[in-house]
């Protein structure tokens, strides 16, 4: 679906990047001689109807062919509305604000970046032929891009002075108290098109739309969104009910929710050996502070019918300890609501209204609850063999942990494929959970003992690598069975306890060392004293 | 992808061209200059030969019951009403007035010119917009009020015009104004999902919303003959056609019903006539 990700395009990227280089060299040297830029037009047309007419339409109406599984649905370029732009509200984008969102695309959404597929000249033309697509801006003067001061440094009184215009200016009735999508106004959001949309989880500043830099943030509070109901705050600016100084540190404190930076996907997961003791019981406990965490993207299921085109859970965070007899599993995610909710309940069904030929069995509204499986291989693998990542299949079947949000247990199952999965029976259940939900997000507790009496409970041996996948439902968001979000496999290695002799080893290498040392200096001195005494009777 | 450099090489002309022809030009005003505010027209209109135009807008039959809104996610606002707030869609006074009508004259103004009236107030206040429905003309300022002190913002969604999305976290008033003719711009509010507005912009000042009883006066219209239309947003529009003549009031009446909400007009499409009150022969045939 990434097109950047298209491995043998790479010899062609290279290519084309010498042949546009060698190209601009004379275009410099011909530019003089081009007649009117409508060849642009006719350039950028062939660019865009290869690339971009599939989902746009070639009309530029945002009708094309695949765009009626998409939520949010593809631009609709004949309005001239643009949600990412350096210009006031209800202004048009400049040229470098289009060509923006289509270097990078908007994160989140079916739209991906471009700048390693197309040449910059490319870009440049459906820049220009997206504009051919709407009169505003034929009839409108260039947009001015609002002119910002420089961001100011951070510091711990502007996260302070942040959160408190975070409130203030009621980001939270929206974003939610912590920032996750999960304000009292979130379920009953729309786009200008009628369609649900969601108010950005803060947390996840990798996926902004438009950039997660604390000048992207206070960009975007000025310019406001246009088309969805993220308004402009530059009003409030003028008008002196809040300063520029205030925005800036608002903009400081959402850029504090996110880690630093995209988190790197690792492909093994360590259950750290918990020296300290028994591993936590809780979800809530601080021991979770120190313990290494691991992001896991998801992705919705759209391999097997029915598929999932709009899925709530983009990632999860995954932390694991083991004491040596038992293994504890945290998982922690965004999730705007408890489903079920009932403040939800129209979402869902707005959500199908919108989509397009859903397949057949699809959901038609919200599903029973919240729900969360982990998998591993039911039997022992050898090297990178693995089940099929969706719940195994008949050859290789996978052993489910799974938590709901609507009823407790069974937690334990066998999988022979998606959907068909068999409970162990209730004697045989030796997985306990322990679920917390607060400011929109869920953190969900497994333990299990490393080696049970269970014939089925494929034994979790401390030092080896065991396939680990997981798949994550929102129920009001719709989801429920086949329809939900999916990560592909990783690994759960559980890491060796560190044998006491490793510790006592070095403390009597050392003291060896140490009176070896002594020993050598005391006979060096006594040498010496020998030595001394018969030099002065010379 | 490159099998063809001329193909790149001209869209390499074509996009330095662009690039580099496309500067200077200063924006001037923002969204909210007002076109009219450095040039104070007069009138072109003789009120001593003017006459006017008045009547109602009457509902028949049994009106839809109101439709309750949910304020407890905003007690601030639900505590200033006594009985459930209900929405402003459907609001049939007791002698079967329907009001929120927006009756304007559609055509026969045209080669005419009007001074721009002083700002029109949006109020929001008890998590509802009043006026419900409010006419401007083009260039007139809009003093969007939050009355309430609790978070509004202000969505506008035109068509013809450009749009925009200000919020209003406390009490304070917000100034815009639209440049371009058009019949209906709908307001929003995403905090409140119930909250909506509808705006009617024209280049005259010729418009008037029904009050309860189902009321409208269109007042100092030159002598001549005109389309007026009445817009309903659940019930669409109707035209009539009526001559003024000087000193003279003409009346004229409108009636919805019921049944014509299966068919509402779109936004921004208010020429299409779907109901009753055919264009027929239009008089004065521009558009003003």
């Amino acid at each position: 679906m990434d097109a950047r990700t298209a491995g043998p395009g790479a010899g062609t990227r290279r290519a084309a990047a010498l042949a546009a280089g060698l190209l601009c060299a004379a275009a410099l040297a011909l530019v003089a001689l081009a007649p009117t830029p409508a060849g642009a037009q006719v350039e950028g047309a062939a660019v865009y109807d290869r690339w971009c007419a599939g989902c746009h339409g070639v009309d530029g109406d945002g009708q094309g062919p695949a765009a009626g599984r998409m939520l949010p649905r593809p631009r609709d370029f004949t309005v001239g509305l643009y949600q990412i732009r350096s210009t006031g509200t209800g202004e048009l984008p400049t040229d470098e604000d289009i060509l923006r969102v289509i270097d990078e695309g908007m994160p989140g959404t079916a739209m991906p970046g471009w700048s390693e597929v197309l040449t910059r000249a490319e870009r440049n033309a459906l820049v220009e032929y997206l504009k051919t697509f709407s009169r505003f801006f034929a009839s409108s003067p260039e947009p001015e891009p609002l002119d910002f001061p420089r961001a100011p440094g951070s510091s711990e009184e502007k996260l302070v002075r942040g959160r408190e215009v975070f409130e203030l200016i009621e980001c939270n009735r929206c974003h939610g108290p912590a920032g996750r999508g999960d304000g009292t106004s979130s379920p009953t959001l729309e786009n200008d098109e009628g369609h649900p949309t969601v108010a950005a989880d803060l947390t996840e500043g990798w996926m902004f739309n438009g950039g997660g830099t604390v000048e992207d943030i206070y960009r975007r509070l000025r310019t406001g969104l246009d088309g969805t109901p993220m308004p402009s705050f530059s009003d409030l600016v003028d008008a002196e009910v809040i300063s520029s100084e205030d925005l800036w540190s608002l903009a400081h404190y959402v850029r504090s929710l996110s880690p630093g930076e995209r988190p790197p996907v690792r492909e093994v997961v360590t259950a750290r050996f918990a020296e300290e003791g028994p591993v936590p019981t809780t979800p809530d406990d601080d021991a979770w502070d120190e313990v290494e965490r691991y992001w896991v993207p998801m992705v919705g299921q759209i391999l097997l019918p029915p598929r999932w085109f709009n899925p709530r859970v983009d990632g999860l965070w995954v932390q694991a300890l083991h004491d040596g007899q038992e293994l504890a599993v945290l998982v922690t995610w965004s999730d705007p609501s408890r489903s079920p909710d009932p403040a939800w309940d129209e979402w869902a069904t707005k959500v199908m209204e919108v989509m397009d030929h859903p397949d057949a069995g699809s959901t038609a509204g919200a599903g029973p609850g919240d729900r969360l499986t982990v998998q591993f291989p039911a039997t022992a693998t050898e090297g990178m063999e693995r089940p099929f990542f969706l719940q195994g299949d008949a050859r290789r079947p996978a052993y489910l942990w799974t938590w709901r949000s609507w009823q407790a247990g069974p937690v334990e199952a066998e999988a022979r494929g998606l959907g068909a999965e068999q409970p162990q029976p209730a004697d045989g259940q030796d997985v306990t959970t322990a679920a917390v939900w607060e400011a929109g997000q869920w953190r969900v507790l497994f333990s299990r003992s490393l080696t049970t009496e269970g014939e089925d409970d494929p034994p979790f041996a401390v030092g080896t690598a065991i396939p680990m996948a997981f798949q994550a439902w929102d129920g009001d968001n719709g989801e429920q069975g086949a329809q939900g979000s999916v990560s592909t496999w990783y690994f759960l290695s559980l890491q060796q306890p560190t044998p006491m002799a490793a510790y006592v080893a070095p403390v009597v290498a050392l003291a060896l060392a140490f009176g070896l040392l002594l020993l050598m200096v005391r006979r060096a001195q006594r040498r010496e004293e020998g030595a001394q005494a018969p030099a002065s009777r010379v | 992808m490159f099998a063809k450099p001329t193909t790149g090489l001209a869209l390499l002309l074509a996009t330095f061209l662009a690039a580099g022809c496309g500067g200077g030009g200063d924006a001037g005003g923002g969204p909210g200059a007002a076109a009219g505010d450095d040039e104070p027209m007069t009138s072109s209109v003789d009120a001593s030969t003017a006459g006017n135009v008045s009547g109602t807008v009457s509902f028949t039959g049994t009106p839809p019951a109101p439709e309750p809104i949910d304020m407890t996610e905003e007690q601030v606002c639900a505590e200033q009403y006594s009985s459930r707030p209900t929405t402003q869609t459907v609001v049939v006074g007791d002698g079967g007035g329907l009001a929120n009508v927006f009756v304007h004259v559609r055509e026969g103004l045209s080669g005419h010119t009007f001074p721009t009236p002083s700002a029109a107030v949006l109020d929001q206040e008890g998590c509802r917009y009043h006026p419900h429905v409010l006419g401007l003309q083009t260039g007139q300022t809009m003093t969007i009020r939050n009355s309430d002190g609790v978070l509004h913002n202000i969505n506008a969604s035109p068509s013809e015009n450009r749009p925009f999305n200000v919020s209003q976290p406390v009490e304070m008033d917000t100034e815009r104004s639209f440049p371009v003719e058009e019949v209906m711009i709908p307001l929003r509010c995403d905090v409140h999902g119930w909250m909506a507005a509808y705006v009617g912009v024209l280049p005259h000042p010729y418009h008037s919303v029904t009050a309860t009883d189902g009321s409208f006066s269109l007042e100092t219209l030159p002598p001549g003959d005109y389309v007026v239309e009445a817009w309903h947003e659940r019930y669409g529009v109707q035209t009539q056609n009526v001559t003024v003549t000087t000193g003279g009031t003409a009346e004229i009446t409108f009636e919805f019903n019921e049944a014509m909400a299966g068919n509402p007009v779109p936004l921004a499409e208010p020429w299409v006539l779907t109901h009753q009150g055919e264009p027929g022969h239009a008089v004065g045939a521009d558009r003003p």
